[in-house]
């Protein structure tokens, strides 16, 4: 009773005329940098910061938080329309987002992306208003062996994302591994494949690899053949545009899954949405009753991920609110802004700024009903892109990965290491090397060695302390069985056979 | 014609992995593997590098003793997809001298006119529109940095 009587108070304040505007500007302005590839939520939050120091701190807090989460929103269209990632968790959206939009369904994945945002931001708001102060104690009990157990969990989903040959996904996934620990080491400051180069020390970044393997490769990889057609169909009529019901129906768990797992893992610092939408995904196809259509452009490998990716906004304030302790380089700029607005985020947060508080709450509920409205109409509009011609289209693709790059750190070198990644990427389409699983090892690589290591800091060597705590246990125990399906489905593929044969 | 078992796609790239991993592994041999407060920074890529130098040694062998899956490679789409690489690469090697803009509209004449073998004018008007369409976009109204020349633009 007391939380709706404290909501009620924030939906006061988030009505406020000034608040609904900061909050509208928010949100579509993180619309706008979700879709610019490499201009991420932290580095918009950043430019604007100076701006807020005059407004009010609601106001302000209301207005960079509708950046952050709006920016999950429009991360998923360039990955659903060009294959190419807004923002590093719209990664896997492009799994099967573009694979829909090239079967002439992007209207319905574009459609199926905003709603499971909307479905799942909700959800984490919920779970912000109602579970913050018990979940922020839970992720303070996660230490190193249990980040490492959940990166473990993380990399095991690469079954999950392999293709027609395990094999082929364990070396893409270790080529990742490699590119992740590429640069300065943190703890003993030595310099690891960097080839001499100084611009390598700061390691590579995401963002340079995902555009190059993902988005050039595919381009390169369409390019083999002479055609000057339309390059993907777009139905007509809006009614062919948006989802059916169908394909609502059978995202419907993927919804849950979604906003469920990504609310968990924002709850714990340093996780992020990238691993969130990995995990969704991959459980999404490990319960599916088609595991195989994965891939070819299925609804619910589009809503998990996309789901996973904003509730994890939700997840991701509460450490922040509640412990005062930033999970990711967004929330890190924004616990900046709390300070220098003279607030203190922490235990007492909630008690001695309400009015704060439960305004951001309400705010972001309106948010993402903003957000919906937004993004629900442009779909149409969004859909025409792929009625360019692919001599027109390509070299745009081309054009805004490079921007998308230079955009991040300014740098020549960056722009040559795409030229480079796109070859990769090229590469591996045509040797049939999925592509997921080496974003999965480049996105964990980092975290898991520093687990690893930290972990065995810990127990002076022993790796005993991996499986000694519950929840690393539970969680390694998870990954080895998700790394031996494979070897179960064979097993069981044989006793059918067998049983045939017999029979 | 029959492809020898050591050109296929699958042996090739397994050496090509199996090299790497070897390569990652000399480098980490050059790294302590463990220090006196825990694993030095040999330690993980020793260990990827040990497993992939495995896997790739067991692709390769695995594809060698497959029968030949019959299906050929599309040489001429190879070429095309690769011409189009090297002059994105060329044209990234440029970005210094002749700056965003103009390398893009190059790029952009490249494929419209040589590789979809459009009229010359189409691709003039593409290539021109391409690059105004980024530099009021990304350049005047979202204010994004781009690599400029010394011509300055």
């Amino acid at each position: 009773m007391e939380v709706l009587t404290s909501l009620g108070h924030g939906f006061a304040v988030a009505f406020q005329p000034l608040n609904l505007f900061w909050c509208f500007a928010g949100v579509f302005l993180g619309t706008v940098v979700g879709v610019m590839p490499g201009l991420g939520p932290a580095a918009t939050i950043a430019m604007l910061l100076p701006l807020t120091f005059n407004m009010p701190p609601t106001s302000a807090v209301i207005m960079l938080a509708g950046i952050y989460y709006g920016a999950k929103y429009g991360g998923s269209t360039t990955a659903i329309l060009l294959n190419v990632p807004g923002e590093s968790a719209s990664v896997v959206t492009c799994l099967d987002g573009y694979q829909m939009a090239r079967n002439g369904r992007a209207g319905a994945a574009l459609g199926i992306a905003a709603i499971s945002s909307f479905i799942a931001g909700t959800v984490g708001v919920i779970g912000l208003m109602l579970l913050a102060p018990p979940l922020a104690k839970f992720a303070l009990s996660f230490s190193s062996p249990e980040y490492f157990a959940l990166m473990a969990m993380g990399l095991a989903m690469v079954v999950l994302l392999a293709g027609d040959s395990m094999i082929k996904a364990l070396l893409a996934m270790l080529v990742g591994l490699w590119i992740a620990s590429m640069g300065i080491d943190l703890f003993s400051d030595a310099s690891r494949f960097t080839f001499g180069q100084t611009e390598m020390l700061d390691g590579v970044d995401f963002v340079i690899v995902a555009i190059g393997v993902f988005a050039l490769g595919e381009v390169l990889g369409n390019m083999e053949k002479r055609g000057e057609g339309t390059m993907l169909p777009v139905p007509k009529g809006l009614r062919n545009l948006l989802p059916t019901m169908a394909e609502l129906k059978a995202c419907r768990f993927a919804f849950l899954n979604g906003s469920i797992i990504g609310f968990v893992i924002g709850v714990l610092p340093g996780a992020g949405s990238t691993i969130a939408s990995f995990i969704s995904y991959g459980v999404e196809k490990a319960v599916s009753k088609h595991p195989e259509k994965f891939g070819t452009g299925v609804p619910e490998g589009v809503a998990a991920p996309e789901g996973a990716n904003n509730s994890e906004t939700g997840g991701a304030l509460v450490p922040l609110l509640t412990l005062g302790i930033p999970g990711s380089g967004t929330t890190a700029i924004l616990l900046a802004a709390f300070i220098l607005w003279g607030l203190r985020p922490g235990p007492l947060m909630i008690q001695d700024n309400p009015e704060l508080f439960w305004g951001l709450v309400a705010s972001m509920y309106v948010g993402n009903i903003m957000l919906l409205v937004l993004n629900l109409p442009l779909i149409p509009l969004f859909a025409q892109i792929l009625k360019l011609r692919e001599y027109i289209l390509y070299p745009i693709i081309f054009g805004i990965s490079v921007v998308g790059v230079f955009a991040v750190s300014a740098s020549l070198f960056d722009c040559w290491m795409l030229a480079a990644f796109a070859l990769l990427g090229y590469a591996m389409r045509r040797l049939d090397y999925p592509t997921a699983p080496l974003i999965l090892g480049l996105v964990l690589g980092d975290s898991m060695e520093r687990a690893l290591r930290q972990s065995l800091m810990m127990s002076q060597g022993d790796l005993g302390i991996l499986v000694s705590r519950p929840i690393s246990a539970t969680m390694l125990f998870l990954a080895v069985a998700l790394l031996c399906l494979p070897l179960f489905r064979r097993a069981n593929t044989w006793r059918l056979k067998a049983l045939e044969e017999n029979g | 014609m029959a492809q020898s078992k050591w050109m296929r796609g699958d042996v090739v790239s397994g050496a090509v992995l199996a090299a790497l991993g070897a390569y990652i592994i000399s480098e980490a041999r050059g790294w302590e593997y463990s220090t006196q407060e825990g694993p030095g920074p040999g330690f993980f890529p020793m260990w990827y590098g040990v497993a992939m130098l495995v896997l790739a040694l067991v692709l390769m062998v695995k594809s060698a003793m497959q029968p030949d899956s019959g299906k050929p490679v599309a040489w001429s789409g190879v070429a095309r997809a690769l011409s189009v690489w090297a002059v994105f690469a060329i044209g990234m090697g440029l970005l210094k001298v002749l700056g965003f803009l103009l390398v893009f509209a190059l790029m952009t004449l490249f494929v419209v006119a040589v590789m979809y073998e459009r009229p010359l004018k189409v691709a003039f008007a593409a290539a021109i529109g391409n690059a105004v369409g980024f530099y009021l976009l990304f350049g005047l109204a979202l204010r994004l940095e781009l690599p400029v020349g010394p011509l300055g633009f």
